[in-house]
């Protein structure tokens, strides 16, 4: 049992059922990030845990006590929302004391709290100020003093960021994560940007259709994706999905398929597992991430299964730090990630380097990873 | 919120604009002429009146016949003069406001905030009382308010604008509160407020606007009804209208029109009042929520 228990909580307004049987344990500590795209009840899922909307079937547990039913202001919870939903009639100090005082607190001990707060979160400047008065960021942190004063046993952040324009954005992530490792507090937090997902979270659950497709580590989820969709949601830009038929020979196994100048190319699958020795002969769909698919010079040194293929390249897109290229591999476009020097221009015939230690394979028709 | 600006404004030539503003003047000088004509007219003995040039300045100006109609017109039994029903109609006026708009933010804060199965049916049904001709409710409501034991009462007058007020109220409550971010109210929730905490502290201090159309709309049209003070507070509990009424139709003596004006401009001087004072707020909150940002 964890410290936040979802057990087969499910959603449905009347017939429709958004949210189908999640199952997520979250321990004491963690920061728990739900992604995926608009839709997907990840938001629905997060107002379940706050009490804001109702549990259809299933049950929620906070430290071990059933939620269902229990009023959101007695789950001991805190929430920040995407529009930071300030009082706009109260200043800064009454929005964060606002909860603390709903709940009794007395006038000495809320103003404590508030300076505490305050100091933390560097806003005692603002306390006199009405949310009006604030910029995005500044607002942003109000509502993270808020939720912060009350000393709730999970934090709930639904796309807490999304307000914000791209440079604070980077600066307030990292400003969560800090809060996140100094203070180690339990978190949910609820957002569309795999980045955010990628870089706050201890564990992420990625979410379509209703589903939970896949709950893991970042590492996990990034590097041995659970099937198609989570593969190509989860990294920027998106992994490469080469059509590729298997052929075992012996004891190892082939992708094959063909450059664009109607070459056979064979690439040797990375220690093949059973399942993956008893599809010979079928056709399935080979992932490789952009910085796996490089220039030979920036192939990862360690691998000991670089693949060298000679391919024409589309496009070239300098990013400054990386130059992704575009190319035709198999039918599919495939984009490489290669050093900002690397030698290469449109049109022209390049050498791409495949680190097959972290391709992975899909079945086309269920689209799940084969393992 | 929009508010008109030159940024808004349509751009037009010198000619065109001075054109506009002739045909503006001249429209608001007519609109005026009624309003001049009463003034110029309270300020004057009978004898210049009746001796005709009704546009013409006062040769001798007198607060006479205010006094007259304030304090001494024969209305009643009584020569009480105005004084009585302008108070009896304030007394109407407050509480029937004050309420209707209180009850009329809870309605919209209910209909937006606390959604139930059949809340556009009850709300679409709460319309209706906007569109109810008022000669249709007189003899049921004459009957209700005699089983109340309100019959011919200031207090009875008070619920019949209440429930006649609600209606209008809750339509401008609730359209208001539509777009109020429902996040405030759910993030006041997590923070342990109460169905009227909410409402008290986080809805109605950001409702000054709308607050303000209701006052104005509500206000206007209680103290200017005549139909439900003539039915159900006749004699010395009449509001301001009916008594206007009475002393302007009384058949006995001369009729005296400087006093008529008079007692006319008095009865009219609140609602003027309360557009002045809060008129610019009037158009602001009307058009609050019919556009974003």
């Amino acid at each position: 049992m964890g410290f936040l228990d979802i057990r087969n909580a499910t959603k449905s307004y009347g017939q429709v059922e958004v949210l189908h049987q999640v199952d997520i344990s979250v321990d004491e500590g963690e920061f728990l990030v739900l992604v995926g795209p608009s839709g997907c009840g990840k938001s629905t899922l997060l107002n379940m845990i706050a009490g804001l909307e109702d549990i259809t079937t299933g049950e929620i547990a906070i430290k071990g006590r059933m939620m269902n039913g229990v009023h959101p202001s007695k789950r001991n919870i805190a929430m920040v929302f995407q529009s930071y939903a300030l009082y706009p009639n109260m200043t800064v100090g009454q929005n964060i004391t606002f909860g603390l005082e709903m709940h009794g607190v007395a006038k000495p001990e809320r103003d404590k709290a508030m300076a505490d707060v305050a100091k933390l979160l560097q806003i005692e400047q603002l306390l006199d100020r009405k949310p009006g008065q604030l910029s995005g960021g500044q607002r942003q942190r109000v509502a993270m003093g808020r939720a912060l004063v009350r000393n709730p046993d999970v934090f709930l952040f639904d796309e807490p960021l999304s307000n914000l324009d791209a440079k604070l954005r980077v600066d307030m992530r990292t400003e969560i994560k800090k809060l996140h490792q100094n203070l180690g507090t339990t978190i949910v937090y609820v957002t569309h940007d795999q980045i955010e997902a990628m870089t706050l979270s201890t564990r992420i659950a990625v979410m379509n259709g209703g589903y939970v497709q896949q709950l893991g580590t970042p590492k996990e989820i990034y590097d041995t994706p659970a099937n198609l969709f989570v593969a190509t949601f989860m990294g920027s830009p998106s992994m490469n999905l080469i059509p590729v038929k298997l052929r075992v020979d012996g004891n190892a196994v082939y992708a094959d398929t063909k450059n664009d100048q109607d070459e056979k190319v064979s690439l040797p699958v990375f220690e093949p597992s059973a399942t993956v020795k008893s599809c010979d002969g079928q056709s399935v769909m080979l992932g490789i991430r952009p910085e796996a698919l490089t220039d030979p010079e920036g192939a990862d040194q360690r691998s000991t299964h670089v693949e060298r293929i000679r391919n024409t390249v589309t496009v070239t897109e300098p990013a400054g730090s990386d130059t992704f290229v575009a190319t035709t591999i198999g039918g599919a476009e495939c984009v490489a990630r290669m050093r900002s020097d690397a030698d290469v221009a449109p049109g022209r015939v390049s050498e791409f380097a495949f680190n097959m230690e972290k391709a992975v394979l899909f079945d086309p028709k269920s689209e799940a990873r084969i393992a | 919120m929009a508010v008109a600006s030159s940024d808004t404004a349509i751009r037009t030539g010198r000619i065109a604009r001075t054109f506009i503003y002739l045909v503006l003047l001249l429209f608001a000088l007519f609109y005026m002429l009624p309003l001049y004509v009463m003034l110029i007219n309270s300020v004057k003995p009978l004898s210049e009146i009746t001796g005709g040039g009704m546009m013409n300045l006062p040769d001798i100006w007198t607060l006479e016949p205010w006094r007259k109609a304030w304090s001494e017109a024969q209305i009643g039994v009584q020569p009480t003069g105005l004084k009585p029903y302008f108070w009896n109609s304030i007394q109407m006026v407050v509480p029937a406001v004050a309420i209707s708009t209180i009850l009329g933010a809870l309605n919209g804060y209910v209909l937006t905030k606390w959604r139930f199965k059949g809340d556009t049916i009850l709300f679409g049904l709460m319309l209706f009382a906007c569109f109810i001709p008022f000669q249709i409710v007189l003899i049921p409501m004459a009957r209700v308010l005699g089983v109340l034991g309100l019959a011919g009462s200031t207090w009875g007058l008070v619920l019949v604008h209440l429930v006649y007020g609600i209606g209008f109220t809750t339509l401008y409550f609730r359209n208001y509160y539509a777009v109020f971010p429902t996040e405030l109210v759910r993030a006041a929730q997590i923070d342990g407020a109460g169905f009227f905490q909410i409402f008290w502290r986080i809805l109605l201090p950001s409702s000054g606007p709308i607050a303000v159309v209701s006052v104005i709309w509500q206000f206007t049209n209680i103290w200017n009804d005549f139909l439900f003070g003539a039915s159900f507070a006749a004699g010395d509990g009449a509001p301001m209208t009916v008594a206007l009424n009475n002393l302007v139709q009384s058949s006995t003596g001369v009729k005296e029109y400087n006093v008529h004006f008079a007692g006319a401009i008095l009865a009219a001087t609140p609602t003027l009042l309360v557009y002045i004072v809060a008129g610019r707020y009037f158009v602001r909150g009307l058009m609050a929520g019919s556009v974003k940002g």
